[in-house]
């Protein structure tokens, strides 16, 4: 039953698409240098969540420097010519706050959270940090080792870790998808302080940085203040991002894994379109419906076909990425029970696909997914980390946090005919890619292996 | 809602610390059902939502040794079935109405929690679902089968990871023959020999409604917290004797140490031993104590001498786990396998300094700084309401436990964190467990 990195994102994506009307009162506004300010008032706590996001990530790297977006979230603590090395994580603490920061594929996030008037302190250490990093050579000496540890506790010494790492290398040649978020160990090896200087240059402008504040706040009292400390940093021209297209795919891709493990386990992908354009999409929302009929809840088609009636798995799970600056991927995996094997899941997978396919869904599975929808979108609205998260995702993906609503509405429009035409569509050979784990013995084991998924801090 | 009542009782509590403050922080209504159950309720209408859950003394700490696993297997199917609700149908109704079923094990509690939507059509339905699947429960003997079958494998599949060899070996090491030094889920040994009578048996003497904690927040009345505190406990076992308790924890007489030969490439290292109980009076100075030692992330000390200084390791930190006995205090850290006897040394030195001296002056002035500054972030949603409700009402803390808790936090000195901790934690007397590590000889 664990869930692997690229599941946990799937699942954030599943509560993003299917939530809310919760975003409606958040105020949008952009400064004189193209900094957008996001502001949603949540009056239930003296509390408030500051996020800075800036629009790049793993995406926007280059064979050679992959991880360079990671290690430069390392060094943004480690100091400023008037914030010392580490002393922003101590001014955060003292004033009560917590503070990390997450990169993904497609952008870097750095948040705080703090009683209410301790905003103003967030802000102008955020500020700062946006243009005057310091960049220290021994620092970066020593912080760059910080991340190769972490990559071999988040990636190398977890085979599904591997797993997920290598299907993606596989799944595409020429989108940088394909590399993973932490980056390849020997380019983490190779990379130098001058690496991620030039990373920050190019990518750490106003214009390219979403600050969402969600909390008790005022927001033209926000606005002020986010005016005052980052209004007089100046816009940089961005570099050109290259589209990177991934070419077609001929057939159906697979790479095996041999690790140490006790069980197997499957993991297969397949490309699905992204959502782009939230009125007039529909496919993105028909494969979000599609991955909840699998795996939307215990009562789903996985666990209760392939879990509880034929025990032939000991977990099943489906999950759509359809929030991304890149392609979309539709994903399944499972792990067979003792005594079944790789292939038997895979096939196993493929006929409840193939099921629908041929036969579609029912209404009644359908309305169940839109109640749980409904539920969720109230659920979400307890966490104010999770709603700053949610617009700072949805944004950095070209998606405005003003269509929640929207996608709300058009994910209850859903039929089952949509839902059988997006796998019908989408659910072939030549789209897919199938990663395996080959469990190895433990004893004499001697690792070989390399790296995925990626964030800071503690 | 939830900010008026911070705004008033936190000022009282943080600004006036000396005075006691004249209204809670939480107001948490507080009462027993007709069957001796306890309540404890906070309404909050800002969300149209519920999250409730109910607990027992049913936790792993209440297995047999030879029957290790019974806790964690009954209370895992409790959710399969009752009252002739199959284990889909369960889901199923849950599913239709957008309510979420999940629940608890650890060593001390189980039960299961749910969270609604609180409109009546939605709520009535999961609260009818929840009730028989406390009360009624089928533990079904075919998903008992594939239960185990599911589990013995997850256990196996566990026994592969550096992490959880570790922890194993350091709780056996830690607690010999106390429950808590037995694994939660059971052993694959012992998994197999679990039957559908112990299952049955031990909710007869666990699950008793007197012994029931049951914890509520969110958009109901009082009237309406009340009945659902009754419905949800009306049907549960009668006690039979005294509640189940847990013996005691005995120290450490002597250190240990231990290496685990593991081909990852790093090593997991853990250092530690029982440590403090829920309530015990030590807890506050411990707590902070610890902030400063390795709970305080970049601000801690193990955090500046493992990584900051010398970049041996992604994450390094130290925590109490206060439990119903002296639940464990644990250092842990990964580095690179070459490394290990580095990393270890330097966590021990770093553990013998600080017990030797304490804090600073300063680093308990900024320790207390975060703590009392952060007090709002522990309490800004429902679901942290809910989950200090249960800890209050299982360990039977005062109801003005938060506010007691940043008042005492105010009061530790340099003196009171060094006492504690040259009480409680013998450097001398840690058990060590290295897993993997080129060189390692803890």
């Amino acid at each position: 039953m664990t869930i692997s990195g690229y599941l946990v994102r799937a699942l954030l994506l599943a509560l993003v698409a299917t939530s809310c009307h919760a975003a409606t009162d958040a105020g949008e506004h952009k400064l004189a240098n193209g900094m957008r300010v996001i502001i949603k008032p949540d009056r239930r706590a003296p509390v408030v969540v500051v996020m800075v996001s800036y629009q790049v990530g793993g995406i926007d790297e280059v064979n050679g420097v992959t991880g360079v977006a990671h290690v430069l979230e390392h060094m943004m603590f480690k100091g400023t010519p008037t914030v010392a090395a580490g002393e922003y994580s101590r001014l955060i603490s003292e004033a009560g706050g917590r503070e990390n920061a997450f990169t993904s594929n497609d952008f870097t996030g750095y948040f705080a959270m703090l009683q209410k008037s301790q905003l103003e302190l967030a802000l102008r250490l955020e500020a700062d940090r946006m243009t005057n990093i310091t960049l220290a050579a021994e620092e970066f000496a020593k912080e760059i080792k910080v991340v190769m540890e972490e990559r071999r506790w988040r990636t190398d010494d977890r085979p599904r870790s591997l797993v997920y790492e290598q299907l993606m290398a596989t799944a595409l040649t020429a989108h940088p998808y394909r590399n993973p978020v932490i980056g390849w160990m020997s380019d983490l090896e190779s990379m130098r302080v001058e690496d991620a200087r030039d990373f920050y240059r190019r990518w750490y402008t106003p214009n390219n940085a979403t600050l969402v504040v969600v909390g008790d706040v005022e927001p033209q009292a926000v606005l002020a203040l986010a005016g005052r400390y980052f209004g007089k940093i100046p816009a940089r021209v961005l570099p050109e991002r290259k589209p990177q297209a991934e070419p077609a795919q001929f057939g159906v891709k697979r790479v095996t894994v041999k690790a140490p493990a006790e069980l197997p386990y499957v993991l297969m992908a397949f490309r699905a379109p992204a959502l782009r354009d939230p009125e007039g999409d529909w496919e993105p929302y028909a494969l979000e419906m599609l991955a909840a009929v699998l795996d939307g809840s215990d009562a789903a088609r996985l666990n209760r076909t392939l879990v509880r009636e034929e025990r032939i798995a000991s977990s099943a799970d489906a999950g759509y990425d359809g929030i991304a600056r890149g392609p979309g991927f539709f994903y399944l995996s499972a792990t067979p029970t003792p005594g079944r094997s790789a292939a038997e899941v895979e096939q196993a997978l493929r006929r409840e696909m193939a099921l629908i396919v041929a036969e579609g869904v029912t209404a009644e599975e359908l309305d169940r997914i839109k109640a749980q929808a409904v539920a969720a979108h109230v659920y979400q609205r307890d966490s104010m980390f999770f709603q700053a998260r949610q617009i700072a995702m949805l944004e950095s993906a070209g998606i405005s946090h003003r269509t929640l609503d929207l996608q709300l509405k058009k994910l209850r429009e859903v039929t089952p005919e949509q839902v059988q035409e997006v796998a019908r569509k989408y659910f072939r050979d030549d789209a897919i890619t199938i990663a395996t784990l080959d469990p190895q013995p433990l004893e004499g084991a001697r690792r070989a292996a390399p790296p995925a998924g990626a964030r800071h801090a503690q | 809602m939830l900010n008026k009542l911070l705004a008033t009782g936190l000022a009282a509590a943080v600004l006036a610390i000396a005075a006691v403050p004249a209204q809670a922080i939480l107001p948490i209504q507080h009462w027993q059902t007709a069957g001796g159950a306890r309540v404890y309720f906070v309404e909050n209408h800002d969300l149209p939502m519920l999250d409730i859950s109910v607990e027992f003394p049913a936790g792993a700490g209440h297995d047999q040794p030879a029957k290790s696993g019974v806790a964690a297997m009954t209370q895992r199917l409790l959710s399969s079935g009752a009252d002739g609700m199959s284990e889909n149908d369960v889901s199923r109704r849950m599913a239709d109405v957008g309510a979420q079923l999940g629940g608890r094990f650890d060593f001390d509690r189980a039960g299961l929690s749910l969270r609604t939507l609180s409109n009546s059509r939605e709520r009535r339905e999961a609260l009818d679902v929840l009730s028989r699947l406390l009360s009624v429960p089928a533990f079904p003997g075919d998903v008992l089968e594939r239960e185990k079958v599911r589990l013995t494998g997850a256990l196996k599949e566990a026994d592969t990871k550096p992490d959880t060899i570790g922890s194993r070996t350091f709780y056996r090491l830690a607690y010999g023959d106390h429950p808590y030094g037995m694994r939660e889920s059971g052993e694959v040994e012992t998994v197999a020999g679990i039957t559908r009578e112990d299952l049955a048996a031990f909710h007869r003497r666990h699950y008793a409604g007197r012994y029931a904690v049951v914890a509520l927040m969110g958009d109901v009345t009082r009237a309406e917290a009340e009945a659902i505190a009754e419905q949800l406990t009306r049907g549960l076992p009668v006690a039979a004797g005294q509640e189940p308790g847990l013996p005691p924890v005995a120290a450490l007489a002597v250190g240990e140490s231990r290496t685990v030969p593991h081909h990852a490439s790093q090593a997991h290292i853990t250092i530690g031993g029982p440590g403090v109980s829920r309530g015990d009076r030590d807890y506050i100075a411990l707590y902070v104590g610890n902030f400063v030692l390795g709970g305080g992330g970049f601000m801690s000390r193990m955090t500046e001498e493992v990584r900051q200084k010398r970049g041996l390791a992604y994450s390094a930190a130290s925590y109490f786990r206060p439990l119903q006995r002296e639940g464990p205090f644990i250092i842990s850290m990964q580095t690179r396998r070459d490394q290990a006897a580095e990393a270890l040394e330097v966590a021990r030195a770093t553990l013998a300094e600080f017990v030797k001296s304490g804090p600073t002056g300063k680093e308990l002035a900024a320790a207390k700084r975060n703590i009392v500054n952060s007090f709002p972030l522990r309490i800004d949603s429902n679901r942290k309401i809910h989950e200090y409700l249960t800890l209050i009402g299982f360990y039977r803390l005062p109801l003005t436990y938060l506010e007691d808790f940043v008042k005492d936090v105010e009061r530790v000195t340099v003196a009171d964190i060094r006492d504690a901790f040259q009480r409680r934690i013998r450097p001398d007397r840690m058990v060590t467990v290295v897993v993997g590590g080129d060189e390692a000889k803890p």
